[in-house]
């Protein structure tokens, strides 16, 4: 890049690096998850585990806070109904549950920060995380304001997946070895099979073409995962996307640190969006008959 | 109680004399620290291997606390070598000359303490066998590291400060390697010849060499600032509560000049027992580096108070809670140790009585250190144990891998400042030979009359007179 460039571009280029560094992004990978379909059955998570070869650590190492769940169900109780009567010891509604996996920020943390660049933003607008290249200072998972990056504390190969159950082992992705920080890549090996396919057929990638494993799990079809760009630009040609049709339905924008929605009953809310992160998955929020 | 500096009657041959034999014949003391040097060095040894064999798994670290100790413990040895440079440096452009007799150790302490210090991120690291990846070199395959990482700005700033530093050091002990040079034998007599670049003292060599050291300390001053700044953006450039403070610069700062004055109150003590220094480490002089750590102790207080108020009457909620919690949660304790070893055990200085009893000095200096130890831990700590999402909130504990390692870094860096002390002299020999020589003429009225008059000066004796001359 010239200087002459930089000066007269310098804005563009600015903006550019705020969004993460690209500007023309090929896809915009992006997720709905609706609470409110969320039954906390885990099966979401238990997809992960076989689609991406997560290490079963123990129950001694989940224990100790050395787990490996790219994706976790977060359970949250309400403040317990402690009436005269005790009736319950818990809110009458339950649980709440929140399915957590790497929001895919577009204004990540945890890129800037890596001392060898080895998590870096995709044109696909994914949050990569390049293992190979990661040297395990964990400086990432620490600036992480969700906490969403899991570091293998061991060498888990053999104690995880004795033989023959190695034969199980997803060959479309590398299994890592200790010393290495690992994440959500939203099933970036489906991705890139289904961005291929539709190129050997000589078309665009469809919605539905691609599903990450948690989403063709999820028996009450919470989680919904798709193309948002199509919302920037509505005259591609391409059908939006179903992800991208309740985005714009709960008038959540990416790049905003605040929505302004035209009603109150919209549902729509991205996590901790305030600190200017921009996440790529947005909530529905759970309905209450209270 | 002696109110001078130093002895100003003492004769030259018997500085060379006194300085020599502290490297031949220590007291059992020094023999004591070396050993419990190197026993502590080994259990890190011992914990080091295990780690690298086994992983990060077996130190306690967890997630969310994928930082604990080895990051802690590396501010604090980054911070400790700050002193050095302050003593060396800093009191020698501004020509505190009382700084003569004890900047060679402490100039010293700046080297090993880096030294140390650079060990920490390579331990910490899960994959320590790439860590030269953090290093711009070129490669085949054109990949470099991230410059907007502040972890890389570290590794750039602490190898220039290292290599400075070792430089400075290195260039201040010329004149005292060739005396050592002209009284040594045998391999010792090689040693020294090659490290004193043929040093015979003339006029251009003793002009080329001002000017260089003069050089050296303009050039250290920015930079020793400037490494603490970096290492505090570490913290200061990420988004956490609690690290996210726009004070940490000067605070780093502040805490490493605190934590390394102590060290060399310390170091002072040690030296001046092991080598029977009491004629120039002088109770005069360890008074000064107590008053100068008294006043950057209050300097750290006041930064301290800066960084909670500002927390407190700001808006952001996560980091006020995180203030709360340092305050009354799970790291309380250490917390309120520090702030009582950081604030307010320094007013024990205010008494003469104690900073003239050496053995309270030296257990007060300890005290500090181990505060300002728990100045870092409380900085990296309490932020990963509660930060943004509530699901992630945690307290750990560092396992045994971790503390070995800790307590093996102070055996290290006791060994190679031992070593050091053993086979260079740790006092110097001509600047204290310059202290002494200025000092005598300033006494005499006549020859300070000479030597010190500018053209603007007033004379010594003209206070009475009035201006009549101006």
């Amino acid at each position: 890049m010239s200087l002459n460039h930089i000066l007269n571009d310098w804005s563009k280029y600015r903006r550019g690096r705020e969004e993460g560094g690209f500007h023309d992004y090929e896809h915009m990978w992006g997720m709905v998850i609706d609470l409110d379909k969320c039954t906390g059955c885990n099966a979401c998570a238990v997809a992960c585990y076989a689609e991406n070869n997560l290490a079963v650590v123990g129950k001694e190492r989940i224990g100790k806070g050395q787990g490996m769940h790219w994706l976790r169900l977060e359970r949250y109780w309400d403040e317990p109904d402690l009436g005269e009567e005790r009736v319950s010891d818990y809110q009458h509604h339950g649980a709440s549950y929140v399915p957590m996996m790497c929001q895919q920020c577009n204004a990540a943390t945890c890129e800037p920060v890596c001392p060898v660049a080895a998590t870096y933003h995709t044109p696909d607008g994914l949050n990569a995380q390049v293992y190979n290249r990661c040297i395990g200072s964990r400086y990432c998972s620490n600036n992480c304001p969700y906490r969403l990056r899991y570091f293998n504390f061991y060498s888990y190969y053999e104690e995880s997946w004795p033989s023959p159950l190695n034969l199980q082992l997803n060959p479309d992705l590398s299994v890592r070895d200790k010393g290495v920080m690992e994440k959500c890549t939203f099933c970036v090996q489906r991705i890139r099979t289904g961005k291929d396919a539709a190129r050997r057929e000589d078309r665009q990638v469809q919605d539905g073409d691609i599903q990450t494993a948690c989403a063709q799990t999820c028996p009450t079809r919470a989680i919904t995962f798709g193309d948002l760009l199509n919302l920037h630009d509505p005259a591609s040609g391409n059908a939006d996307s179903k992800a991208a049709r309740l985005w714009r339905k709960h008038q959540v924008e990416l790049g905003k640190t605040k929505q302004n929605k035209q009603t109150a009953d919209l549902r729509g809310y991205r996590i901790l969006e305030a600190l200017n992160t921009d996440p790529c998955v947005m909530f529905l929020e759970r309905v209450r008959d209270v | 109680m002696p109110t001078r500096d130093i002895n100003e009657d003492i004769k030259w041959a018997q500085i060379n004399k006194d300085v020599l034999r502290s490297m031949e014949k220590p007291r059992m003391g020094y023999w004591v620290a070396v050993v419990v040097s190197i026993t502590l060095l080994m259990f890190a040894v011992g914990a080091e291997i295990y780690q690298y064999n086994v992983g990060m798994g077996p130190a306690n670290l967890n997630w969310p606390h994928m930082w604990d100790l080895y990051i802690a413990t590396f501010i604090f040895w980054i911070g400790m070598s700050h002193s050095g440079t302050l003593l060396s440096a800093i009191l020698h452009i501004i020509q505190a000359d009382w700084r003569k007799p004890i900047y060679r150790f402490a100039e010293a302490m700046t080297t090993f303490t880096l030294m140390t210090a650079g060990l920490f991120p390579i331990i910490h690291i899960g994959r320590l066998w790439n860590m030269y990846w953090v290093l711009p070199y070129f490669s085949d395959r054109g990949i470099w590291p991230n410059f907007r990482s502040p972890l890389v700005w570290d590794a750039f700033a602490i190898s220039t400060y290292l290599t400075s530093s070792a430089l400075f050091l290195f260039i201040g002990m010329i004149p005292d390697l060739s005396i050592c040079r002209d009284n040594a034998r045998g391999w010792r007599k090689k040693l020294y010849t090659v490290l004193s670049l043929g040093w015979r003292g003339d006029d251009r060599q003793w002009r080329n060499f001002r000017k260089t050291y003069m050089l050296m300390a303009c050039f250290l001053i920015p930079l020793a600032v400037s490494v603490h700044s970096i290492v505090s953006s570490d913290f200061a450039m990420s988004i956490m509560p609690g690290w996210h403070v726009t004070t940490f610069p000067p605070y780093f700062v502040a805490g490493a000049l605190y934590s390394g004055c102590a060290a060399i109150i310390t170091l002072f003590i040690l030296l001046r027992y092991f080598f029977r220094f009491e004629q120039y480490m002088t109770m005069p002089i360890l008074d000064k580096t107590i008053k100068l750590t008294f006043a950057i102790a209050m300097v750290w207080t006041y930064l301290n108070i800066i960084e909670f108020s500002s927390i407190w009457y700001g808006h952001d909620m996560v980091a006020k809670e995180l203030l709360l919690s340092k305050f009354n949660g799970p790291y309380a304790p250490y917390f309120w140790a520090m702030i009582f070893l950081g604030s307010v055990l320094p007013f024990a200085l205010a008494f003469e009585k104690v900073r003239h009893h050496i053995p309270t000095m030296f257990v007060i200096s300890l005290l500090l250190n181990v505060g300002m130890w728990l100045e870092r831990w409380m900085i990296v700590t309490p932020t990963l144990s509660l930060s943004y999402h509530p699901f992630a909130f945690d307290v750990m504990w560092p396992s045994w891998v971790q503390w070995f390692i800790v307590l093996g870094s102070f055996g290290w860096f006791g060994l190679l400042f031992l070593v050091f002390v053993k086979i260079v002299p740790s006092v110097s020999m001509y600047e204290v030979k310059e202290m002494i020589f200025h000092r005598r003429h300033l006494a005499n009225k006549d020859i300070a009359e000479v030597m010190h008059r500018r053209e603007s000066d007033r004379s010594p004796d003209s206070a009475g007179r009035g201006l009549e001359g101006a």
